[in-house]
């Protein structure tokens, strides 16, 4: 069967807007009411927001760097949330206007009364941290842009040296991958507290943003291809291969947070054991341990058997399930620096429903414009022909 | 000259999608019990040939949970009941600690329990080989043919029938496959026991040789010359010859009193009395510590009859008129200070095992002289 390009209905451009527009409200209230607490909200969703669209152009990277070839029928819809990279900028803005909100580091009159912060003020000071986001967001984008424009070239020229083109840019794109989320998550999430340092910490936010961006790959290739928007002939062995690498993320995920956890419980140092130390007290406690439980146990069960791997709605709630535990990591990464007890509310909720919409409607633009399925790509066949 | 028993009949195919079609037909013929042997996995074949998923991923999770299981419960008596060490300052039971043996035993466990179970299944324990070794057949497919053989035990069995199936299936090379001669129970065979045998010495000879010559040869020896002060040999760092060092004038160890009477007549502390109470687990603990310390000189039942009579100055007894009026305070005196020869018991034994200590020298005093009226209450 051949692929018929079809316009997605008018409803998600609708959802999109509606949940853009009602989180824009949320958070524009928010920041008039408590701008210190909203401009934490917004660390979280402007890292929510960047773990997905740079995580689905890792899995587009990926891709091409080990040759699969079972992904290739729905490499499409990794791109299309790929494509909403620039619009982190537009996040960062407010942050970048009022760092001292939330970076103690911001302060000159704190740096100065503070050595260890003097130290190291080469490398967190203003110009320089908004240079590296906006260095980094950019240079991604431009392996966005190269990626896809070979990719659709090669719709109409079915020119198969366009796919090894693509192959030599993924491989220099994922240590600038790699490089560029490390710095992202130290400067907007470890700098929070800058005093505090872990090694670990960037590898931490990889598996966290692979795994994000491949949740969202796979709600969105599961539902539209049920409803017929994907090449036809996608079957259950993809489905399971979607299944088979967020099992396998997730308890990569697993691996590096334990790690992180179990070197800093084993020396005990104070100054590296307090950023855990602020997680376990007051109820931050219950949301370690409900981390724990929805970011892999409950991610693990839904996933362990071979069945489920491939069941199309076993997929749809687990990788919804892993969005919101990713956004539970984020908010436990994050929020103990602005209060010593939780807080919930709907300033947390403005961020997370705008940048979902965000993402529906650029997803939706970019649906309309080009096919959801590489037709010129020389692996498309062999993908649809994938067997287990 | 073919006595032998029909094991399955095999036909080899050049390409993949080859004997991916012949294992379709097979199942259309209605075939069930035949085997697909290729050089490397090839994708679908397990659709093609309708094969249920494997029970070995059962058998896997349940010698891995059983793997995690033990090694975290081993870890646990280990640390927590048998031998408890605090280390790092830790509780006992720091379970983030295990996290990563209890993992790697988990992964180790399964994957030998898989491959040991499959092996087993496969080659039908207690054989060690499969009918298919050292065939024609099997030297093809683990090079660059495809095979696929069909088993005795299909009830469609049928040899004329089979190699009809195969040449139609597209097979360019068909072999009878027979069962080889099995002794019974290979695994008992005197030559495997024997290899066995072998083996065991060998490991254990090495083992021998590695640990008890090798390991003190060089280079291997440099290993222990090493520049630090060791604690029992002479040097020359310190003035005194010493390596290892006294405490600073003054140290008290944790859980230590210093002795508030040092050096004071014992006048002084003849007054103190036993705190302890005079109970059963209090006895028993001097007992223990008397043995211990005391006995040596003042003999088991404290009447300076020990081994050491003779070559040194003559402990007295403790039964003396003079220890037996002493109060408790003046003994206590005599094991913090010494007396005389006797050399001072401070260091080695606490404030609490010295009273226990004397609770026990006045059991042992009272046991000599027994009284009858202690009969008398022994009666009742
Ligand atoms: C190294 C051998 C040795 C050990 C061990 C030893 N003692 Fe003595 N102890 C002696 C000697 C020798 C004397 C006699 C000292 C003297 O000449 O006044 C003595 C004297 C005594 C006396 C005084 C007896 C008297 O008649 O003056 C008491 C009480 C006593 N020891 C108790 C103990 C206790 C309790 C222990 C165990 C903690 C102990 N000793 C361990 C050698 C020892």
């Amino acid at each position: 069967m051949e692929y018929q390009k079809k316009e997605l209905p008018e409803k998600v451009r609708t959802t999109g807007l509606l949940l853009a527009g009602a989180g824009l409200l949320l958070i524009i209230i928010s920041y008039i009411v408590d701008p210190r607490r909203e401009a934490f909200n917004n660390v979280i969703g402007l890292m929510f927001f960047a773990s997905i669209a740079i995580g689905a152009l890792v899995l587009v990277a990926l891709e091409y760097l080990s040759g699969a070839v079972w992904s290739t029928p729905f490499r499409r819809v990794s791109e299309f949330i790929a494509s909403s990279l620039p619009l982190l900028l537009v996040l960062a803005v407010p942050l970048f206007m009022m760092m001292g909100l939330v970076f103690h580091w911001a302060h000159e009159d704190v740096v100065s009364a503070d050595k260890v912060l003097a130290n190291k003020t080469a490398y967190l000071n203003i110009p320089f941290f908004i240079g590296r986001t906006i260095g980094i967001v950019l240079v991604l984008y431009l392996f966005y842009y190269l990626f896809t424009r070979n990719s659709r070239k090669q719709d109409e020229t079915r020119d198969q040296r366009l796919t090894k083109t693509n192959v030599k840019l993924s491989a220099g794109f994922m240590p600038v991958a790699g490089i560029g989320l490390t710095f992202l998550a130290v400067d907007w999430m470890m700098s929070l507290e800058p005093h505090w340092f872990s090694t670990i910490f960037g590898i931490y936010y990889i598996s966290a943003t692979l795994l994000a961006g491949l949740a969202a790959t796979t709600y969105a290739s599961v539902s539209l291809n049920e409803a017929g928007y994907l090449h036809p002939g996608i079957n259950k062995d993809h489905y399971y291969s979607l299944g088979a690498l967020m099992f396998a993320i997730t308890n990569f995920w697993a691996y590096i947070a334990f790690s992180q956890f179990l070197l800093i419980w084993y020396a005990n140092i104070p100054e590296e054991s307090i950023w855990f130390v602020m997680r376990w007290e007051g109820n931050w406690k219950y949301i370690s341990v409900l981390l724990v439980l929805v970011r892999f146990i409950i991610p693990y069960a839904g996933l362990l058997s071979q069945p489920a791997k491939s069941d199309p709605k076993r997929l749809k709630w687990v990788s919804l399930f892993i969005l919101g535990a990713h956004f539970l990591d984020l908010y436990w990464l994050i929020m103990p620096t602005y209060s010593k007890s939780i807080v919930f509310s709907f300033y947390e909720i403005g961020f997370p429903v705008f940048v979902i919409g965000l993402i529906i409607i650029v997803f939706y633009m970019q649906a309309k414009k080009h096919n959801l399925a590489p037709v010129g790509d020389p692996k498309l066949q062999r993908g649809l022909d994938f067997h287990l | 000259m073919n006595t032998k028993k029909i094991y399955s009949i095999g036909g080899l195919f050049d390409t993949p999608d080859g004997i991916t079609k012949a294992a379709e037909d097979a199942v259309k013929e209605g075939y069930t019990k035949f085997d697909v042997n290729t050089p490397y996995p090839v994708h679908g074949m397990e659709r093609a040939m309708n094969l249920k998923p494997s029970l070995l991923g059962f058998i896997t999770l349940f010698v891995g949970l059983s793997g995690a299981a033990f090694a975290f419960l081993f870890m646990y008596w280990v640390s927590v009941m048998d031998y408890p060490l605090i280390i790092g300052g830790k509780p006992f039971f720091s379970w983030p600690a295990f996290v990563p043996v209890t993992f790697e035993v988990t992964v180790l466990s399964a994957a030998v329990g898989t491959v040991a179970v499959m092996i087993a299944l496969v080659f039908k324990f207690p054989n060690n080989s499969h009918p298919l070794h050292d065939t024609n057949y099997m030297k093809n497919v683990s090079s660059d043919k495809f095979g696929l053989n069909v088993v005795y035990i299909d009830p469609l069995f049928d040899e004329s029938k089979v190699k009809d199936f195969l040449s139609r299936a597209g097979a360019n090379n068909i072999e009878v496959i027979y069962e080889p001669e099995r002794k019974p129970l290979r695994v008992f065979d005197p030559k495997f026991i024997g290899l066995l045998v072998m083996l065991v010495l060998l490991t254990a000879g090495v083992t021998y040789f590695t640990l008890n010559k090798l390991l003190y040869m060089p280079p291997f020896t440099w290993m222990a010359v090493q520049d630090k002060l060791s604690s029992q040999s002479q040097n020359t760092m310190f003035a005194d010859g010493y390596g290892m060092r006294n405490p600073v004038e003054g140290t008290v160890a944790r859980g230590f009193t210093p002795y508030e009477f040092k050096g004071q007549p014992d006048s002084v502390v003849k007054n103190l009395s036993n705190p302890l109470p005079f109970t059963k687990e209090n006895i028993d603990k001097g007992k223990l510590r008397f043995d211990t310390y005391c006995s040596p000189c003042h003999g088991y039942y404290g009447k300076g009859d020990s081994r050491l009579n003779g070559q040194f100055p003559n402990p007295p007894t403790l039964h003396s008129d003079k220890v037996k009026n002493w109060s408790d305070g003046n003994i206590y005196h005599v094991i913090v200070n010494g007396q005389n020869v006797m050399p001072s018991y401070a260091k080695q034994i606490s404030k609490d095992d010295r009273w226990a200590i004397i609770h026990y020298i006045r059991v042992l005093q009272r046991s000599l002289n027994a009284k009858d009226s202690d009969l008398e209450t022994k009666k009742q």
